[in-house]
């Protein structure tokens, strides 16, 4: 459904985030995106709604290029893509019944939005989105006043609500404990099974993503060293996405879930 | 510097670098700095015999505090009050209006660079321009009176609002507004929620900020003609009629005072 062909981003400052990066998501995939800081995954994800603009190549999601598409056409492009972000990216001033109505900016007027009239099938979809997170009665608190895990649940609510077709997500649990990292990333993967979607998720902890994610793709340096299921991440995979290290403790808590807790 | 030995460094006390490493040029320059201090105060003449003669006026001025005289000119003070109140009011609203587009083009964060420079270009001549040389010009076009006052404060609220929105706009959390605009968000809807709610509170300080400025120039427009409670001042001081400036200057610093308190109390509702 998503395919990236010979993907380039080059920065002004003359450094290649992305070397011609050539990858397939088929629908309702989810897919881990790992590798050490600096090596292009939130750079990536941003290519593809164009955040950031890529310098070469192609992204096709279903047979538009959407590196080629104009303002208006790339508008209506990115309310097929749900983003998640790293520190959540709520609007703070924003309720957070308005922050997760801004997933429906894409589908109505200015006017509606600016006088926050949005239709009451959206409404609804709000207020469903939000109970099936469990913060059904925090709608109208203001999105400062959440803590880091409710916040996430909420950018999760925005993203879930444009009723995308594929879901980026920058470093979800960046900023999150261990235990609420993991119910994020679990109500993530749930929320995707649930409605079909397909998933990027850049993710720095690698063992919550072998846990979670049923595909790991590695990036070092801008280009892709690894592309398979969790169990094929050995101590040299690891060495090759991240550099010499001692992986064994890594790979061990794939098995042992309770470790991971008591040791972060 | 080359690598420096821990055991060569122990012992031997810290100090911050020095802004200017080299000491000679460090020193001649605060020498130089002090010479030029005394040099320049020497240059100002002070005819002490006209200082005697005009502390017994300043004198007056100042007593007259103890007893000013609202009432004699009471109808004067009053229309000059009323006027000024009405140019800052009507200049405050129509300049915040003017500047909040033009402190959103002024933002090269959100702003294309052809945009970007003609905004910048109108701030940086608006701020070029201090207000009673506008005053003069404007009262020269369009004659004595409010007008020219109201046009003055107008054009500028602009200069100094845009740019300061403009700054903070610059300043604000890009990525709250990046997720806006990736759900799909046309441009006003990526104003109205991905970067006004940033910048509201600031806004609002500003504006009232303004207001207060604005109230006070008014006072000052009235010398060059250009209408408002400065005019009556101004005949105060030509009367020698230090006890009715003495009630104008005491209405203007109660009423400063009072948008001071106002706007205090609005910020902390909006923050």
């Amino acid at each position: 459904m998503l395919r990236l062909q010979k993907l380039t981003k080059t920065y002004k400052t003359g450094d290649q985030a992305l070397k011609a990066i050539d990858l397939e998501v088929p629908a309702g995939q989810v897919l881990a995106l790992i590798g050490p800081s600096g090596a292009g995954k939130s750079t990536m994800i941003r290519c593809i709604n164009r955040l950031v603009e890529p310098t070469t190549g192609e992204v096709l999601l279903g047979d538009t290029d959407l590196a080629k598409l104009g303002t208006s056409a790339l508008r209506k492009a990115r309310r097929s893509m749900g983003m998640i972000f790293q520190e959540y990216a709520l609007v703070e001033r924003l309720t957070v019944m308005e922050n997760v109505l801004s997933g429906r900016l894409g589908y109505v007027g200015f006017w509606r939005s600016f006088l926050r009239r949005f239709p009451q099938s959206d409404v609804d979809e709000a207020f469903r989105l939000l109970d099936r997170v469990g913060l059904l009665h925090m709608a109208d608190k203001r999105a400062d006043e959440l803590s880091g895990g409710q916040r996430q649940r909420v950018g999760i609510c925005r993203a879930l609500i444009q009723n995308p077709k594929l879901l980026l997500v920058d470093e979800p649990t960046a900023s999150l404990d261990p235990k609420t990292s993991r119910q994020i990333m679990r109500l993530i993967t749930e929320l995707c099974q649930e409605r079909g979607l397909a998933a990027i998720i850049n993710i720095h902890d690698v063992a919550l993503a072998q846990m979670f994610v049923p595909r790991i793709v590695g990036l070092r340096f801008g280009e892709i060293v690894f592309d398979g299921p969790p169990t094929g991440l050995t101590s040299d995979k690891l060495t090759e996405i991240y550099g010499e290290e001692d992986w064994e403790a890594t790979i061990e808590k794939v098995e042992d879930d309770e470790d991971i807790e008591a040791a972060e | 510097m080359s690598h420096r030995e821990l055991d060569d460094m122990l012992g031997k006390g810290w100090r911050k670098p020095p802004f200017i490493a080299n000491p000679k040029l460090r020193w001649a320059l605060l020498a130089g700095f002090v010479a030029y201090l005394i040099a320049a105060f020497l240059t100002i003449e002070v005819d002490w015999a006209r200082v005697y003669a005009g502390l017994d006026r300043g004198w007056q001025f100042v007593l007259s505090f103890t007893r000013p005289d609202f009432v004699s000119r009471a109808s004067d003070i009053w229309e000059g009050l009323l006027e000024s109140i009405v140019m800052t009011v009507a200049a405050s609203v129509v300049g915040i209006a003017i500047s909040i587009p033009i402190g959103l083009g002024a933002a090269r964060n959100i702003a294309p660079m052809p945009v970007y420079l003609v905004c910048r270009g109108i701030v940086a001549v608006s701020r070029a321009l201090q207000e009673i040389i506008v005053a003069i010009l404007l009262v020269a076009i369009f004659g004595f009176g409010p007008l020219a006052g109201f046009l003055t404060l107008s054009f500028a609220t602009i200069g100094f609002l845009s740019k300061l929105l403009a700054e903070d706009i610059e300043s604000m959390d890009r990525v709250q507004a990046e997720a806006v605009k990736a759900s799909g968000a046309r441009w006003m809807q990526y104003i109205n929620y991905g970067v006004q709610p940033q910048i509201l509170p600031r806004l609002v300080g500003l504006s009232m900020y303004r207001i207060d400025i604005n109230f006070r120039e008014s006072a000052i427009l009235g010398l060059v003609g250009a209408g408002g409670i400065g005019a009556t001042l101004n005949t105060a001081f030509d009367r020698y009629e230090y006890d009715t400036a003495a009630a104008i200057l005491i209405l203007i610093i109660v009423i400063v005072m009072g948008l001071e308190y106002l706007s205090g109390v609005i910020r902390a509702r909006v923050q």
